[in-house]
Parts: C-alpha cells; sequence; structure tokens
C-alpha cells in the first residue's frame, strides 16, 4: 500500500488530508500493521477540540491499546461511527473507510510542519531498519 | 499514536528457533528478556492463531521455559523429598509417568513461581518452569535444597520445547511419534521416538485449555528447525499454523490459567489466588506452609474473579477496579478481548465481598468509569470428548 501524495504525516504514525479549512484524520498502514488486528476504537464525540500532540482517542488491538495524537489543533465536526461495529476496516482500509476524524483546523498552517509521503517512507524505512538490527 | 517500543534487540535471548521464526516473518517481541514471537502475519495473526488451536491445531516454540532436573539422589527418597520441601502439591502422589500443576512459595506463602512437576523415574523429578524467572528459580532450588540429598540439573537450555494444541493435536502428533497417544492422559507423559529422536519426553500438557502435547527435543537449531517443519506438514492437512504469545495469553486468559506477575506473584499468595485445589498442607513441612495455615485462618482480603464488560471498552492488565461510587477496590490482572466468547473478559482481584456472580464491578478505562460483572470462570472449558477405543464409532 503506497502512501497518498495528498496527505501529510505525523512521526506519531498518523496521516491529515486537508481540504480549505477542514481536515480528514486517520492512521498509517505501517500503525495499523504494527497494532495488528484492530477490535476497539474510541473516537470524541463532535464539537470537542483536538490539540496537536494530545491524545484524542485510541485504537485497541487484542494485545494493545495505542493512544491517537492529534497531529493538528482544532474542533471534531465528524467521528467515523462505522469504526464501532466494524474496527477491522482501519487494517483492510487505513487511509481511506479507516478515517477516524474530521476536524474544523484552528490554524491550517500548522500542518506544513509535518512530513511529507516521501519523508514519512523515509522515516519508516529507519524505523524497519532499526527493528531488524 | 503509539509506535510501540521496538528496542534493539541485541541484548535479548533467544531460542534455537528465532532464525525461522523471523524467517516466517513473525512479529517479534520482549518477553521476559527473550526475543520471541508474539504472532505471524503468515497466520493469519492472532485471532487466526487463536481459532485454529480452539478448532483445529497450532505450534508454540515454547523453549524460553525452563527445566531443573532433581534427582541423584544417595538414599531413595531424596529427590521426592526435594520436592516436597519446595513445592505446595503433594508430588509424593505421582506415578511415573504423572505430571502435576504446582508452585514453589516463599515464606510468606506468596509465589516464588508456578511450575509443572513431571514424575520421570522413581526418584527422579522435572520441573518446567516458566521464562522469566528461569535463574530466580533455579538459585531458589538450589539454595533451599543445600545439605538436602539430591543433585540439581539446570536443562534449561538442553531443550526446544514445542507445543502443539487443539483438538487435532494428538492426530499430528501420531504421525511423528511410536508412543500410542491415546494411552496418555491429561497430565502425563511418556518417552518414545519423536521425528526419528529417540527418548523423547511427550507430555499431555499445554497453556491453552485444549488437548494437546508438549515435546521436548535437542536444542540444536538443525534438529529443532527439522522437528518443526515436520510437525508442520504431519499438520498441513489440518490446517496447523504457528502461534505466538499473543494468543498464547488469549488462550490460557480464556481458560483461567495464571501468568506470572498478574495472577500469581510474590505479593500474591495461594489462597487469594484461588489455587488452594493445588496446595496440600496435609502432605508435611514445606516452604510456606507455616504462613499458609496462619493466612487460611485470617481470612481472605482479596480474591481473583473473573470479569466481563458490560458497557463498551476494554479492561487491561493493571487497569484500577472501583465500585459505584467511584472508590478503587481492586486491580485488573490480566484482560483482554476474547477471541472465543466475542467479548472482553479479565481477571482481577476484588474484595470477598464483591466476588459473586453478577456483581458489578467497574474498570477505570482511560479516566472513565466502565462497568463489568463478575462471571464464573474458567470463561471457556473445551468439551471433552471419550478417548476412541478399538471398535468404537466416535462422532466427529
Amino acid at each position: 500500500m503506497g502512501y497518498p501524495t495528498q496527505f501529510k504525516y505525523s512521526k506519531d504514525h498518523e496521516w491529515i488530508d486537508v481540504k480549505g479549512a477542514v481536515a480528514t484524520v486517520g492512521i498509517t498502514d505501517y500503525a495499523q500493521h504494527e497494532l495488528g488486528d484492530v477490535v476497539f476504537v474510541e473516537l470524541p464525540k463532535v464539537g470537542a477540540k483536538v490539540t496537536t500532540g494530545k491524545t484524542f482517542g485510541s485504537v485497541e488491538s487484542v494485545k494493545a491499546v495505542s493512544e491517537i495524537y492529534a497531529p493538528a489543533s482544532g474542533e471534531v465536526t465528524e467521528a467515523n461511527g462505522a469504526l464501532v461495529q466494524k474496527p477491522e476496516v482501519i487494517n483492510t482500509d487505513p487511509h481511506t473507510a479507516g478515517w477516524l476524524i474530521k476536524i474544523k483546523l484552528a490554524n491550517p498552517a500548522e500542518v506544513g510542519a509535518l512530513m511529507d509521503a516521501a519523508a514519512y517512507e523515509a522515516f519508516i524505512a529507519e524505523k524497519q531498519k532499526e527493528a531488524s538490527a | 499514536m503509539d509506535s510501540g517500543n521496538s528496542p534493539a534487540n541485541s541484548g535479548l535471548r533467544k531460542t534455537a528457533l528465532n532464525a525461522l521464526h523471523k524467517r516466517l516473518g513473525a512479529k517479534m517481541v520482549n518477553f521476559g528478556g527473550w526475543d520471541m514471537p508474539v504472532e505471524y502475519p503468515c497466520s493469519g495473526n492472532l485471532m487466526c492463531e487463536h481459532r485454529a488451536v480452539r478448532g483445529g491445531v497450532g505450534v508454540f516454540d515454547v523453549s524460553h521455559m525452563g527445566d531443573i532436573r532433581i534427582h541423584g539422589a544417595k538414599k531413595a527418597g531424596g529427590a521426592l523429598a526435594a520436592v516436597q520441601h519446595l513445592t505446595m502439591n503433594d508430588a509424593s502422589k505421582l506415578a511415573i509417568g504423572q505430571a502435576q500443576y504446582s508452585a514453589m512459595l516463599y515464606p510468606n506463602g506468596t509465589f516464588v513461581d508456578d511450575v509443572i512437576v513431571h514424575r520421570l523415574g522413581e526418584d527422579d523429578y522435572l520441573l518446567v518452569i516458566n521464562a522469566g524467572t528461569r535463574e530466580k528459580d533455579i538459585s531458589w532450588v538450589r539454595e533451599n535444597t543445600k545439605g538436602m540429598d539430591c543433585q540439581v540439573e539446570d536443562l534449561s537450555d538442553a531443550y526446544t520445547q514445542l507445543a502443539i494444541q487443539g483438538p487435532r493435536a494428538a492426530e499430528v502428533l501420531q504421525k511423528l511419534t511410536d508412543a500410542k497417544l491415546e494411552t496418555i492422559k491429561n497430565y502425563w507423559f511418556t518417552h518414545g521416538t519423536v521425528c526419528g529422536l529417540p527418548n523423547t519426553l511427550i507430555a499431555r500438557t499445554g497453556y491453552t485449555g485444549e488437548d494437546g502435547f508438549e515435546i521436548y527435543v535437542p536444542s540444536d537449531v538443525v534438529t529443532s528447525e527439522r522437528v518443526w517443519n515436520e510437525v508442520f506438514a504431519a499438520g498441513k492437512e489440518f490446517g496447523i499454523v504457528a502461534c505466538g504469545l499473543g494468543a498464547r495469553n488469549t488462550l490460557r486468559l480464556e481458560s483461567k490459567m495464571a501468568l506470572y506477575e498478574h495472577e500469581i506473584s510474590d505479593k500474591i499468595n495461594v489462597w487469594e489466588a484461588g489455587l488452594d485445589r493445588y496446595c496440600h498442607l496435609e502432605k508435611g513441612e514445606f516452604i510456606g506452609r507455616e504462613a499458609l495455615v496462619r493466612l487460611k485462618a485470617e481470612g481472605l482480603r482479596r480474591a481473583l474473579v473473573g470479569l466481563e464488560m458490560v458497557e463498551r471498552g476494554i479492561a487491561r492488565d493493571g487497569y484500577r477496579c472501583l465500585d459505584e461510587s467511584g472508590n478503587e477496590i481492586g486491580v485488573v490482572t490480566s484482560g483482554s478481548p476474547s477471541p472465543t466468547l466475542g467479548k472482553n473478559i479479565a481477571l482481577a482481584y476484588v474484595p470477598p465481598a464483591m466476588t459473586g456472580l453478577g456483581t458489578a464491578v467497574f474498570v477505570e478505562i482511560r479516566g472513565q468509569k466502565v462497568k463489568a460483572v463478575v462471571v464464573g470462570t474458567p470463561f471457556y472449558k473445551r468439551v471433552r470428548t471419550p478417548r476412541a477405543q478399538p471398535g468404537m464409532a466416535v462422532p466427529r
């Protein structure tokens, strides 16, 4: 699975897809692979505020809980309710149907500081090298 | 999100099958200082591995576990005396070829480790111990048998131990051995030729709650890989899969089997852990007996119960248990989704007053109070079908 070039990526393996002042957030293919089969997702309510670098929810596999960190600040406009019944969609479609939340960005310029697809792919290649050392 | 720990694993111990697991593409994890497979994408990962064991057959590399042999007494009964002194169950009840679940205790009645004691011979015993407590256990055994009439041998590195588990496990292993597996009852063992290796220990033991066997073969890489591959070839028609520590944990949790540092530890005593049936005070002296007698008289301050989440959430190891008002009343020792039950389950220590089935216990999950109820354990019990006798028609 490739990393969409229109997304930006955080070091915590979230992706953000910005369209004007609104953005969609999810976790990357690398993240879902590390996690294993997702069995449970906890997402914020509509209207909740998220802050860059702070956790806004969690994604759980059978064996682990992973906090999800906001790649940008804003207000939640939508949470992906389909994931309550079918959390496994995060594994099969992490970059599309497995989106987590949509937010109204507080500061769209923030996103510029995140990695582009090429930088993210280099970042995870480095991680994979470290892991097999 | 958290990327999890990926420490440089050069300092970790490796079993003989480590390279094989990596060739299979296993996801590896540090377990008690060992570089072990947690799940295999080629098996379909944890859920698939778990289901394979419940419905068919799976194989685990459990070579990280340890083995201590107690034997070589000058006078008959010396080894038994040592085992009786060290452990809480009554080893004098074992026939040759029989094993028992037991534990080594501290003088205060808490756990050094849990252990399976096998009677290998007249006065010859094998203790199979946990990976994370290997060194501690061996030191403990040596220290506490000083001056006793026996020899203590650490055989931990001598064996590759494979656990073949599931309803089809016997069919798989029977293809590889001359031992008549249908004559080995649960918690009994024999020695036979396995994959051409003579005098191999074959035990009908396991940590999954299913029927299964553990085999102990020489730990050189060539032999270990050959045996693993032969087990796989034999199991192919039954859909055998490689299983890691992730599935090992969900399987044992459903079957309410204790994990050291969780349900049992050096801070938990035998009565709290609910392991009374494996503790034979009447057998005579053993380390911890005095404290246990006193603790029994004092009564329980907490007890281990099974929990089932009723509100949405997964209770996990170490999460606090609360009452309705939010007061802390206990702790989750192990918790996870249950692949077999499709529910989120946990084991937890709670006050004796809250151990009744159906009692509401709240679990603190990331600052929220989430409701669970006390349920009976084990959460899952396998259906035992009668073992086939010659001439008997057994329905599948």
